[in-house]
């Protein structure tokens, strides 16, 4: 770790004046809010904020549902939310998505907020033994590129930059149309979660749209998004404590039988949370009728661009549509 | 030039900030030390209150061997930076123990088996008492899912299931009256 | 002797040291005033380095030295080969050169007052290089003749071996399989990384270190600074799991030996997660082809297997990887080559099973195919061509029971059950695919010596310079003495990891149990003899307290003739039952036997804690572990324990059975023993992906089989 000096402010004011900019690797000043992702990078040496502005005690932790829907207070932990009784029972898939994310331990300590800006696990930007990375050092070219590129992404890849965004929490809220909550030295703003995180393109380092001194404060889910049938299908190379090779979120709006509106994202396969709007849209109306669901599933591969080692991925997601979908479709 | 050059050239180095005071409350007693910021709690454990029960296998959150009880919750203590740990309550695999009298989990371990070197075994216990007092030891299958976040490069898995099932039903029975 | 220790399943003695944390592994101890030292490593994979500038690190608080080529000590790096070293080519010296050998090489050691001080000066080291071209990429290396194949028991063996005329016999076969298996790079990842604290007193070297071979350890620092092997005491009472890790003297031993010197204190080195990709050894990428000739009724009436490995550019590491074709399956024709793809990386070692798990895979995998081709049900086919003696050596097995094996574990399994069309078995979405594979592991019994001290209370102190790195050895060490010397466990005191103590051979290719085990059992008889005689009484305690001061005994052993007479390994049979998500490519193990003729168990409950741990490592194999070498730089960009998966809990296979099949082998060691820790994970590969292929009709030949595989 490089030495920086720990800020502990007393109010989320004082925090917002420090000005810290979080998901950037050029920045003097960072925020700390559960640390899982932030110690990992600073043990690595990747991020080497001079100032490191702690959260922990400034931001709201409270999860509530209401008329108006779901909202998750920035600094509610993994572990609260995936085990809250409405979360469970009307917002489904997002505890799905976080059970199916990291470990018991991390889930205990990391927070909504902090588990929309973590880093990707692209192995060449967390490796510094690899000169080249433009998200770690802007300008400095891709590794991912032209090497072992089985964890990168196919959708929404520039010549600069093709990580893959790690959160699964993530894919399952852009699935329900989240949006962001941020606070700031201008005062708060909403962003839509689909708009939250930036493409990669000449300019990978970076990640999000935030501006500096900016914290996430709360996530909501707009009340529409309760109660459908929905899943979560992730798969991996191991049974469990693994991210994404590929993964599919799913929720759906039943007619009977058929299908009224299907949400689906993808993980694993794209730059940042991957919508799949065309598929959505060929899907509405549609039968579970497996034909028809691969046939609409296929819409996700528009785009997709393969490195040679992750190439199965544009595959492997389409078939995880169909196969989430169907099992939605099934539930009661 | 020729090669690369290292990271190291792309930035200066800066002097480090002054150590801070940090309190620590360990297994019920409370230490008073001066902690350089980046110390995580794993290394002041292991480095300056010489609880080296709690091991470090990665450093990174991926092996799952420095598991503490943090405000009874289980927390991989490499994760977290000590200096932002104040005032809450760390139990370690030192403190797990009511003197000579072995915690229920720890005396399935060694019946068990649930161990061949050991390395892991105090992030085993640890994480497995919480997994127990959490309700998600209800099956073999749901003590493997939510056991996940603890490598065991010996493989002792089946053992330490069957440890974690033993210990449920005796601290089970115990609550239960 | 009325006290049936041996064979009972008794908790291990050091459990409770374990279970509380007061277990003490290498980087735990605390000698006075230690610092802490950080291996700043090369970028490149090869060339020299044009400057290293070391000013700003040395300019950070709390540094005390920074060592490089430029200003470290001259070594004197006098000759020195431990039974676990190449034969061909010479360790890594470090910070005697600007050469860069392989990616990850040390070049530098920082030492400063604290951890984050250390490991931040190591990045302000500033170093340039003057790269050169580097082979890096095992699939454009040509690969060539190695000087000579060492085996796992001491034998040296031409790499080309040749009985009957097996080209001729596989082209006039009626059935031929001929396929190329191929398993990438693993490494050990034992959960503690290797760590080493040196304390110098004078020319008197302490350490205490992460190592399988204490003794060895001390020869060999001894060697590279030029003192005599009795200055240097080597501690090692737990080892964090190693798996053949810990069986060389890795440069980071030297170099907080170096750093210590230098620092005028003790220091402190432990390797990062990222570190131990780069240092500590691998289980080599090897490719095989494997050609199989049979007739119609499945005799098999030609074997060929060419196979090669990755080494360094250094050093010529060449294992076992032929060594089970010639003898595991009765065949009249066996071709053997093994051959070695030179390359600029950091030189391989044993891995659990060292060879034949790989060997294992290709001829198991192979021999499933030709069931496949001769629609004969596996075990069928493996018992036609059941050998009668080692047609290899022509000598008779001391014992082999691998007809009772397939028997134990098949009814176990209920094997019977199987439908044989690939495809058939289902549940639900899921297809279900049975599997099994032969195992072997050769018994190793290498010279070792104990001692043994009787003290006049009527309790008795065992010491040997033997490792625990997790099968046991502190437990199984205590029942054999307390079985030889006739008392109560409670009364003898075993103690192991000090080179001060008498030598051992290296902990590792299961031979532990056979030659620690037969020196303290040899040194026991002979203190209780001793004891019984001078005091003139049949019981112990009553002798000794005549005796009225300490008695003791040393003892060494080593193999008699029995190797020049017979064959000897354990032997094994696994049988494996997959769920392949056919449209995900997700596979999961769902139920693991394994049938074991290992000789007397000392142990059964540890050892069957080995066994099931076998099992999870070559699940590991078989479906998730590969170390990522980049071909055009030699990084391993997943050097860590997220991106390299290993199994986790969840992997573990609901039902895992372990079968310890009576056996009684006079001929191997006094003890009867075989081993169990190397035999434990071979055949389960191969178990895994026969039934992969049987759940799917795909065959995949090189592992691990991740979906991408099966999609």
């Amino acid at each position: 770790m490089y030495p920086f000096a720990l800020e502990r402010p007393r109010d989320l004011n004082a925090a917002l004046a420090l000005r810290a900019q979080a998901g950037r690797n050029d920045a003097p000043v960072e925020y700390i809010a559960g640390g899982t992702d932030m110690v990992q990078l600073l043990q690595e040496n990747v991020r080497r904020p001079e100032k490191l502005v702690s959260l922990a005690g400034l931001l709201d932790d409270r999860i509530e549902v209401g008329p108006q829907g779901l909202r998750l207070g920035a600094a509610a932990t993994m572990a609260e939310v995936a085990a809250h009784a409405e979360v469970v029972e009307r917002f489904p898939i997002i505890a799905q998505a976080l059970l199916n994310s990291a470990s018991p331990q991390v889930r205990n300590q990391a927070t909504m907020g902090g588990n929309l800006l973590q880093r990707t696990r692209c192995p060449y930007f967390r490796d510094v033994g690899y000169v080249s990375c433009n998200k770690r050092v802007p300008g400095s070219g891709c590794s991912a590129i032209g090497g072992e590129n089985r964890w990168n992404a196919v959708l929404g890849t520039s010549e600069n930059c093709i990580a893959v965004n790690p959160s699964d929490l993530a894919v399952a809220l852009v699935a329900l149309d989240a949006v962001v909550e941020v606070g700031g030295p201008g005062g708060d703003r909403s962003i839509p979660l689909a708009d939250f995180h930036r493409l990669p393109g000449d300019t990978p380092h970076m990640e999000t749209v935030l501006e500096a001194g900016e914290v996430i404060t709360a996530i909501t889910v707009p009340a529409d998004a309760a109660g459908l049938r929905s899943h979560y299908l992730k798969v991996r190379d191991r049974a469990s404590f693994e991210f994404a090779v590929v993964s599919a979120a799913v929720a759906l709006d039943m007619d009977g039988s058929g299908i009224r509106r299907a949400r689906i994202a993808l993980g694993g396969v794209g730059t940042k949370p991957w919508r799949v709007p065309q598929v959505e849209t060929a899907m509405a109306g549609a039968s579970l009728e497996p034909a028809r669901l691969r046939q609409a599933a296929a819409l996700a591969a528009e785009g997709a661009q393969g490195q040679g080692h992750n190439d199965f991925k544009i595959e492997l997601m389409q078939r995880a549509i169909v196969r989430a979908v169907e099992i939605a479709g099934a539930r009661t | 030039m020729p090669g690369a050059s290292s990271p190291a050239a792309a930035q200066g180095y800066r002097s480090a900030p002054a150590p801070l005071d940090v309190v620590l409350r360990v297994n019920g007693a409370e230490h008073r030390l001066a902690l350089d910021a980046r110390t995580t709690l794993l290394d002041a454990l292991r480095e300056h209150l010489h609880l080296t029960g709690s091991k470090k296998g990665c450093g990174l959150g991926q092996c799952g061997a420095c598991t503490v009880l943090m405000d009874g919750k289980r927390v991989k203590s490499c994760l977290n930076l000590a200096a932002l740990v104040e005032g809450r309550e760390i139990t370690t695999i030192e403190g797990l123990a009511q003197g000579d009298q072995l915690h229920p989990l720890q005396a399935a371990f060694i019946e068990r088996d649930a161990f061949q070197c050991g390395y892991c075994t105090s992030g085993q216990i640890m994480a497995g008492v919480a997994c127990i007092n959490e309700g998600h030891a209800n099956s073999p299958e749901e003590i493997r899912e939510w056991m996940s976040g603890n490598l065991c490069r010996c493989g002792a898995y089946d053992h330490i299931v069957a440890a974690i099932r033993d210990a449920a039903a005796v601290t089970g029975s115990t609550r239960g009256g | 002797m009325n006290i049936a220790v041996i064979g009972q399943p008794i908790s291990r003695v050091d459990g409770r040291a374990k279970v509380t944390g007061r277990a003490t592994y290498a980087a735990e101890f605390s000698a006075p005033g230690q610092a802490h030292g950080v291996i700043v490593r090369s970028t490149v994979p090869k060339g020299r380095i044009g400057s290293i500038d070391s000013t700003k690190a040395e300019a950070t608080p709390g540094v005390i030295a920074v060592l490089t080529h430029l200003n470290a000590p001259k070594l004197p790096y006098r000759p020195h080969k431990g039974f676990t070293d190449p034969d061909i080519g010479e360790r890594l010296h470090v910070l005697q050169d600007d050469r860069i050998n392989h990616q990850g090489q040390p070049i530098g050691l920082v030492i400063a007052e604290t951890l984050e001080q250390a490991v931040h000066a190591a990045n302000l080291v500033d170093v340039t290089y003057a790269a050169e071209p580097a082979i890096v990429d095992v699939g454009r290396v040509d690969p060539v003749r190695p000087t000579m194949q060492k085996t796992d028991q001491g034998e040296r063996r031409s790499p080309e071996t040749r009985r009957g005329d097996a080209q001729d016999a596989l082209a006039a076969a009626e059935v031929r399989i001929d396929r190329t298996y191929v398993i990438p790079r693993e490494n050990h990842n034992p959960i503690e990384m290797h760590a080493t604290i040196a304390a110098w007193n004078g020319d008197q070297l302490t350490l205490w270190d992460k190592s399988q071979w204490v003794s060895n350890v001390a020869e060999e620092i001894a060697s590279v600074f030029g003192i005599p092997a009795e200055n240097v005491q080597v501690i090692s009472p737990f080892v964090g799991g190693a798996f053949g890790s810990g069986l060389r003297t890795w440069p980071h031993v030297t170099l907080a030996a170096l750093g210590a010197q230098v620092a005028g204190r003790p220091v402190k080195v432990m390797l990062s997660r990222r570190e131990m990709y780069y240092g500590t050894g691998y289980r080599p990428h090897t490719v095989q082809r494997v050609a199989l000739g049979a007739a119609r009724d499945g005799r098999l009436t030609a074997t060929i297997q060419d196979a090669y490995q990755e080494t360094s550019a250094y050093e010529e590491y060449s294992e076992a990887l032929t060594n089970a074709t010639r003898f595991l399956h009765s065949c009249p024709n066996v071709y053997t080559r093994h051959r070695i793809a030179p390359m600029n990386v950091h030189t391989p070692t044993y891995m659990r099973a060292p060879g034949e798990v790989s060997n294992i895979f290709a001829l198991e995998s192979a021999m499933d195919e030709l069931a496949a081709a001769l629609e004969m049900d596996p075990v069928e086919l493996r018992l036609r061509n059941e050998p009668e003696r080692d047609e290899f050596k022509n000598l008779p097995f001391s014992s082999r029971s691998t007809r009772e094996c397939y028997r134990a574990a098949a009814e176990r399994f209920g094997w019977s059950r199987r439908t044989p069309e690939p495809g058939s078995m289902r549940d639900d979405r899921l297809l279900i695919g049975w599997g099994m594979a032969t195992a072997t592991y050769p018994m190793n019994f290498a010279p070792a010596a104990a001692m043994a001290r009787l003290l006049p209370d009527g309790t008795a102190e065992v010491m040997s310079a033997a490792s625990d790195m997790g099968p046991g050895t502190w437990t199984s060490m205590t029942q054999v003495a307390a079985d030889a010397l006739g008392l109560p466990m409670e009364r003898v005191k075993f103690t192991l990891g000090d080179s001060r103590f008498p030598k051992t051979p290296p902990h590792g290719g299961s031979m532990t149990m056979a030659s620690v085990g037969s020196a303290v059992q040899a040194a026991c008889l002979k203190v209780r003899d001793e004891a019984l005689a001078r005091g003139g009484a049949n019981d112990l305690a009553e002798a000794m307290q005549r005796v009225g001061q300490p008695l003791e005994a040393s003892a060494n052993v080593k193999p008699g003739g029995a190797g020049k007479r017979f064959s000897m390994h354990a032997f094994g049979a696994v049988f494996a039952e997959v769920a392949v998500d056919p449209d995900l490519g997700e596979t999961r193990v769902r139920r693991i036997v394994g049938a074991y003729g290992a000789g007397r168990i000392v142990n059964p409950k540890t050892t069957r804690s080995q066994c099931i741990g076998g099992m999870i490592g070559g699940i590991g194999m078989a479906l998730m572990e590969h170390a990522v070498v980049d071909p055009r730089n030699g990084r391993v960009p997943n050097g860590n324990l997220a991106e390299y998966a290993v199994p986790v809990h969840a992997d573990a296979p609901p039902v895992m059975d372990v079968i310890l099949v009576e056996e009684e082998d006079p001929h191997v060691n006094p003890l009867g023993v075989k081993g169990v820790g190397e035999i434990a994970m071979v055949g389960v590969a191969p178990a895994i992906t026969n039934a992969i292929y049987h759940a799917t009709g795909k065959r995949i030949r090189e592992l691990p089989v991740t979906p991408d595989k099966l999609l």
